[in-house]
């Protein structure tokens, strides 16, 4: 039997009349590199949403893990505590903080309010940031403001945020935005090594980077899912064209 | 190094406040009346560190933080009140207001108040609670930015209102005041004060200790963090409603001692302390001291009062109008209030001297690269 560590079912979301999300189907297998692509308004992020918590599905179940746990009934922080990371379309970092100080934020751990007052950083933890800070580039500015950073580059303090929770599920949107082009291939490869470990979704527009790290291709239309494929077969798929092209052509 | 300095200036100043200014006091060069004045604005700074905990440091902009530091001063009032004993106007062993409602035995509630130890303990439990029970509720429901703000202040007038009624038995509008005795020391001795004076020093350090140490752990890397980003705390498995609520007891807590001190000081306490205007009066201290550091709410609340104290006297008229000029000259143009123009201004000074040309000094300059047009044939015999 196929272990699904993500299984998303009938789920619909309408905000004020507008159908976001309708009737769902989404289901992905663990150590899977998904990568969802769609035009603006498809329901992308509010997917993400619906998994991580930030908002309730009007109906549908989303479940997660071996264990199946239902996602719909908890909230941001008991699903972040399952193993669940995000990272957000806007680069979401402490800007007051330092480099190091986001990272230890987001290590793994207690996250408990009284075990906060006598928190020390062990040695462990500090080559364990020097090592994520390495990973993403960050070596130089550990002690540097997080809101000192260019815009790639609190993309990649994200990013090592995440690493450094070290989830089974990472949500990743739009990792690529506001990237040089070798930027952009680098988190590729990072994104790369790090499927199989980690179950991962990537959101992402730019069709290069979609070419560079997707095996699975999930296309998302008005909420719903339009095909599901290689990217070959999904560039190809013509009602796929007909949404992306198509309605190009009728803005030219 | 730079720790080491802090340490020193707090020490510095903590034994001129402490222990010098009493000492020339006792001496009779520091009045009785400085001496009183100053142990109110140490009280008051209390205060608004509580505020500054909250709002610089957690993004919580209470506007009712006077609520828990009038109970606090409440709560003192109450041990105060009981020590009249029969040295009342009416010379009955119950307070007089209650002699004037009518009463002729002492309300159940009053009655544990006669012990000091009690009294303390209410002084922390009574504030703590209500913010405990207030917080709980407002956290839990995402009560965020200036809806929070507005829900203090509610409370804190809804609180008010409460006190201003006679059949609550805590004095109505009056409140609380003729005090004679604390742990039977006559109040209106100077000796007295003096030693009220030290022990307000003595908190605020204490406080400021704390909020030293609380800032500087993980706690308080959270709490900024909730600040600058609650989405991302929530989103990294924090549960930012329970720090909040934390930050929000212990700051309801800190005022109330604060509050506890106040009041037998300055003789008095009474419900237009919980009105909404002296908590608004307590964020502009924090303001204009420089909200974010724990120096600047002691500043600001020191040199705002002084300022209050001065220019009452000389333009009654025209405090109100003095206040809110501040207030709109900070948030314009000293966003990090005095304590950052006095950073800025020393950064600027001394990159001001690093830049002046110096005739290099080669011999006695070890960090000659710095300087400009350096001479390397000098620098290389």
């Amino acid at each position: 039997m196929k272990n699904f560590i993500l299984t998303a079912e009938g789920v619909n979301k309408t905000f004020d009349g507008f159908k976001a999300i309708s009737d769902l189907n989404f289901y992905m297998d663990e150590g899977e590199l998904r990568t969802v692509i769609g035009p603006n308004g498809a329901g992308k992020t509010t997917f993400l949403d619906l998994i991580t918590g930030r908002s309730k599905p009007d109906a549908g179940t989303i479940q997660f893990g071996r264990e199946s746990t239902e996602l719909t009934k908890l909230n941001e922080y008991q699903i972040y505590r399952l193993g669940i990371g995000r990272k957000f379309q806007t680069p979401t970092v402490y800007v007051d903080h330092t480099v190091f100080e986001n990272i230890l934020l987001s290590m793994e751990g207690s996250r408990g309010v009284f075990s906060a007052l006598f928190a020390r950083v062990t040695p462990a933890q500090r080559e364990r940031i020097h090592d994520i800070l390495k990973t993403v580039g960050l070596g130089e500015k550990i002690d540097a403001k997080a809101g000192s950073l260019a815009h790639g580059q609190k993309q990649w303090l994200e990013i090592g945020m995440l690493l450094a929770q070290n989830a089974k599920l990472l949500l990743v949107d739009e990792p690529a935005a506001g990237m040089t082009d070798e930027e952009t291939a680098k988190t590729g490869e990072l994104l790369l090594s790090l499927a199989g470990r980690h179950s991962i979704i990537v959101i992402e527009h730019d069709m290069v980077f979609v070419r560079q790290i997707a095996k699975k291709v999930t296309v998302l239309h008005q909420g719903t899912i339009l095909c599901e494929g290689s990217v070959d077969e999904v560039q190809n798929n013509e009602r796929v064209i007909e949404v992306y092209l198509g309605r190009k052509h009728h803005h030219n | 190094m730079k720790r080491k300095t802090e340490l020193l200036a707090v020490a510095i100043v903590a034994i001129l406040v402490i222990v010098i200014l009493p000492l020339l006091n006792a001496s009779g060069i520091v009045s009785n009346f400085t001496i009183n004045l100053y142990g109110k604005y140490l009280s008051y700074a209390v205060l608004a560190i509580s505020v500054d905990l909250l709002w610089g440091y957690t993004g919580l902009l209470s506007l009712g933080q006077c609520l828990f530091f009038t109970l606090g001063g409440y709560m003192m009032g109450m041990y105060l009140m009981r020590m009249i004993g029969n040295l009342g106007q009416y010379h009955m062993a119950i307070p007089d207001f209650l002699v004037f409602l009518g009463w002729n035995t002492l309300p159940t509630f009053w009655k544990p108040f006669a012990s000091f130890p009690f009294a303390l303990m209410m002084v922390v439990l009574l504030p703590g609670l209500l913010a405990l029970v207030f917080g709980f509720l407002a956290f839990r429901s995402r009560i965020r930015g200036v809806y929070f703000s507005i829900l203090t202040q509610a409370l804190t007038y809804g609180a008010c209102l409460l006190f201003f009624r006679n059949n609550l038995l805590m004095g109505g509008n009056n409140g609380f005041t003729d005090f004679k005795l604390l742990l039977q020391q006559d109040l209106r001795l100077p000796a007295t004060q003096r030693m009220l004076y030290i022990s307000t020093g003595i908190l605020l350090l204490l406080t400021y200790c704390f909020c030293r140490w609380l800032t500087k752990t993980k706690f308080g890397k959270v709490q900024r963090a909730i600040r600058d980003s609650e989405n991302r705390v929530l989103f990294s498995g924090y549960a930012a409603a329970n720090f909040k609520l934390f930050v929000f007891v212990a700051s309801a807590i800190i005022a109330a001692l604060g509050g506890a001190l106040y009041t037998p000081q300055v003789g008095i306490i009474n419900p237009s302390e919980m009105a909404t205007d002296k908590s608004l009066e307590a964020v502009v201290w924090v303001a204009v001291g420089g909200r974010g550091t724990l120096v600047g709410p002691i500043v600001g609340a020191i040199f705002v009062n002084t300022l209050k104290s001065w220019a009452t006297r000389a333009y009654p008229d025209y405090w109100l109008i003095i206040l809110g000029g501040m207030f709109l000259l900070v948030v314009l143009f000293l966003p990090k209030g005095i304590v950052g123009l006095i950073s800025d201004c020393g950064g600027w000074i001394a990159e001001k001297f690093k830049t002046t040309p110096v005739v290099p000094d080669l011999k006695q300059t070890p960090d000659a690269d710095s300087l400009p047009n350096p001479q390397p044939a000098i620098r290389n015999p």
